[in-house]
């Protein structure tokens, strides 16, 4: 079993936070992944910044690109997250496009997540189809590929997914970009219940979940939300922090209350 | 028959091509390569395209001796591919008007593209407008002051052009702005992408559209010469009129294909987008192909004075073309291209675009120094009305 697995406990709902690593700078991250493991998140995602982005909204887009105007480098990330690693025991995902990998190679970088203390990867760009070869590698350093579905993806895609993803699946909310919205989308549950019926791995919601009511929501039906431009927004808002622990302790608690509900 | 039988049935272009896109669109790229293998088959489709080509387009488009050209370069014969005469003004009409019929044929309302030098966001708006279709064209916002009777074209057009402000204002965050706009609608949606750039299968539709260019030329110069050319030059951005040209001519092995991209301020000043002269392989917009990156995997910011070349990617056919040998890729920096613009006026007097004057110029300096008895087919692939403001300033007329 990997870290991640163990995250995920009958009637149990995972809390995931995403930041961008060195946003708003480098010596930030270590203290907001602290703060959010303190306030209770399951499982942090460290978003590598990258220069094209095509999956995210503005939020983000401008998250990265302040990252990456300080120097952030996938090397940089690296450090980041071995510094984390000292610091909590919380799994640790890196989300990333798949260029910065490549660039890397994919060996190498995966010998270096481990050495970090990564315990999984999320590459948005990159479907079953095109990481048999990262899937090989990860399998291998015992690090969790996890691949998305979406509102559209066939039967046959859910299958597949279903039968390659590692740790849990991710299932984006929407037909869209990653962003704050003011509801969750109506055809969530339908898109819920489709996957579960082809899958046993948890399934952790993500993608326009910015409140603690849509987390309630989202976690009546999966096993877990992510949570990612509305956290950036309140480190923007909020250097010290504060703003940001009482918005993820809400959720830890809306989390809590809906205890034995859903599938898994 | 054209024996290239490349993509493969995953989309790869030996090791080049793919899916890498985020899974939302997954569907709808199987979706379109469906419905494209259903045009394909449908001779009423084949035949509604190609009598558009003839009666909107204007096609087939000349295939000009340009003998004053010839004479003043001092060596082979140079034929140039009269795309410039095409509607709109550029070959970026062949594709848009095959994929605006796919996209009514797959019952999408709504159009999406993005555009550098505006020519195929002309193109696309001009199409929709004929086809009764809602159009959004996402331009870099240097681009959009760059090429502003474009901009004015596609409004006339009943297009929305939309200003893209991130990344460095150019075709590749246009791109970017595109496939987010196709992310979050993409069940209404077509993404109208002009080059062959692009996840599987664009470079492959792109490409099919777009070698009605090479089709023509070859039944041109049979007629004319009763043999065929000996090179084949054309300029590349993305690398969609010099696909055009020459995927063709892929099993003609005694024609040359000489690609010729954008030198921008010089190689060695870093400003440029000479992709695959510099280039390594990677991942962008949904493809593996040679692409521009710094140490750590970032695109990086490209130049060149033509906005349409300026793109730090490139076709994964070209990736393969070069790896294999089969093409061979050449750079021309702003100055020549502008050298290659002016000569062209004079000698002809035909505007070129300054996208395609890299092409004139490469092509006028190989032909010296050739016979005559050599053939040079140069696709013209663009006129340069657009161009008109860039060049003056350049050249410092006018005030």
């Amino acid at each position: 079993m990997s870290r991640i697995d163990d995250i995920f406990q009958p009637g149990y709902k995972a809390l995931i936070a995403f930041v961008t690593a060195g946003y708003p700078n480098y010596k930030a991250t270590a203290k907001i992944a602290v703060a959010l493991a303190e306030c209770g998140c399951d499982i942090i995602e460290l978003g590598i910044p990258f220069s094209d982005p095509l999956a995210d909204g503005a939020t983000i887009q401008k998250a990265s690109y302040q990252a990456l105007q300080q120097g952030i480098t996938p090397e940089a990330c690296l450090k980041i997250a071995a510094d984390i690693r000292k610091k909590i025991k919380t799994p640790l995902i890196f989300m990333t496009y798949y260029n910065p990998v490549l660039n890397y190679g994919l060996k190498d970088f995966c010998k270096s997540c481990v050495k970090a203390g990564i315990n999984g990867l999320i590459v948005p760009d990159l479907p079953p189809e095109e990481g048999l070869e990262l899937e090989t590698i990860t399998r291998k350093s015992k690090l969790d590929l996890i691949y998305l579905l979406a509102p559209t993806s066939t039967e046959n895609r859910i299958n597949i997914v279903a039968s390659s993803s590692r740790g849990f699946i991710y299932l984006v909310s929407l037909a869209g970009v990653t962003g704050t919205r003011n509801e969750l989308s109506p055809e969530l549950q339908s898109f819920v219940k489709r996957v579960r019926e082809k899958t046993t791995l948890p399934l952790c919601v993500g993608f326009g979940i910015s409140t603690v009511e849509h987390a309630k929501q989202a976690a009546a039906l999966a096993d877990g939300v992510i949570i990612g431009s509305r956290l950036i927004q309140l480190i923007e808002e909020d250097a010290k922090l504060i703003s940001i622990k009482s918005f993820v302790t809400s959720i830890r608690q809306a989390l809590d209350t809906q205890k034995n509900t859903g599938g898994y | 028959m054209v024996k290239n039988t490349w993509p493969d049935s995953s989309g790869y272009y030996g090791k080049y091509g793919g899916k890498f896109v985020p899974e939302t669109l997954m569907s709808a790229l199987s979706e379109l390569e469906s419905a494209y293998a259903e045009a394909l088959a449908d001779a009423e489709f084949q035949q509604q395209f190609n009598q558009l080509c003839k009666d909107y387009i204007g096609r087939p488009t000349p295939l000009y001796y340009a003998v004053q050209l010839t004479a003043k370069s001092g060596g082979a014969t140079i034929l140039l591919k009269r795309e410039d005469l095409a509607h709109t003004g550029a070959h970026k009409i062949n594709n848009a008007l095959g994929q605006g019929l796919l996209a009514k044929r797959m019952g999408k309302t709504r159009i999406i593209a993005e555009t550098g030098a505006g020519q195929h966001g002309v193109a696309v708006a001009t199409v929709c407008a004929m086809l009764g279709l809602e159009c959004i064209v996402y331009m870099g916002e240097e681009d959009i002051k760059r090429q502003a009777p474009n901009v004015t074209r596609m409004e006339l057009t009943g297009a929305e052009v939309r200003p893209v402000t991130s990344g460095s204002k150019t075709l590749k965050d246009a791109i970017n702005e595109a496939i987010r706009d196709w992310v979050s609608n993409v069940r209404t949606t077509h993404y109208l992408l002009g080059s062959v750039v692009g996840p599987h299968p664009y470079p492959m539709i792109v490409r099919d559209f777009q070698s009605i260019i090479g089709r023509e030329s070859k039944e041109q110069v049979l007629a004319v010469y009763k043999r065929l050319p000996d090179y084949l030059v054309a300029c590349v951005g993305g690398g969609s009129n010099s696909i055009g040209l020459f995927h063709p001519f892929y099993d003609d092995k005694d024609v040359k294909f000489i690609g010729v991209e954008a030198g921008g301020e010089g190689l060695e000043s870093g400003k440029h987008s000479a992709t695959l002269a510099t280039g390594k392989a990677g991942v962008l917009h949904g493809t593996k192909s040679y692409l521009m990156e710094d140490e750590h995997g970032q695109i990086k910011e490209t130049h060149s004075i033509a906005p349409g070349l300026d793109y730090p990617g490139v076709g994964p056919e070209h990736s393969f073309y070069k790896d294999s040998g089969r093409a061979t890729y050449v750079t021309v920096d702003d100055k020549q291209a502008l050298e290659g613009f002016r000569l062209l006026c004079d000698t002809e007097g035909i505007i070129p675009a300054l996208e395609s004057a890299h092409a004139i110029y490469y092509a006028a300096k190989m032909a010296k120094g050739l016979g005559q008895e050599i053939l040079i087919i140069v696709n013209l692939s663009g006129r340069g009305d657009k161009d008109l403001d860039i060049v003056t300033k350049a050249l410092g007329m006018g005030k």
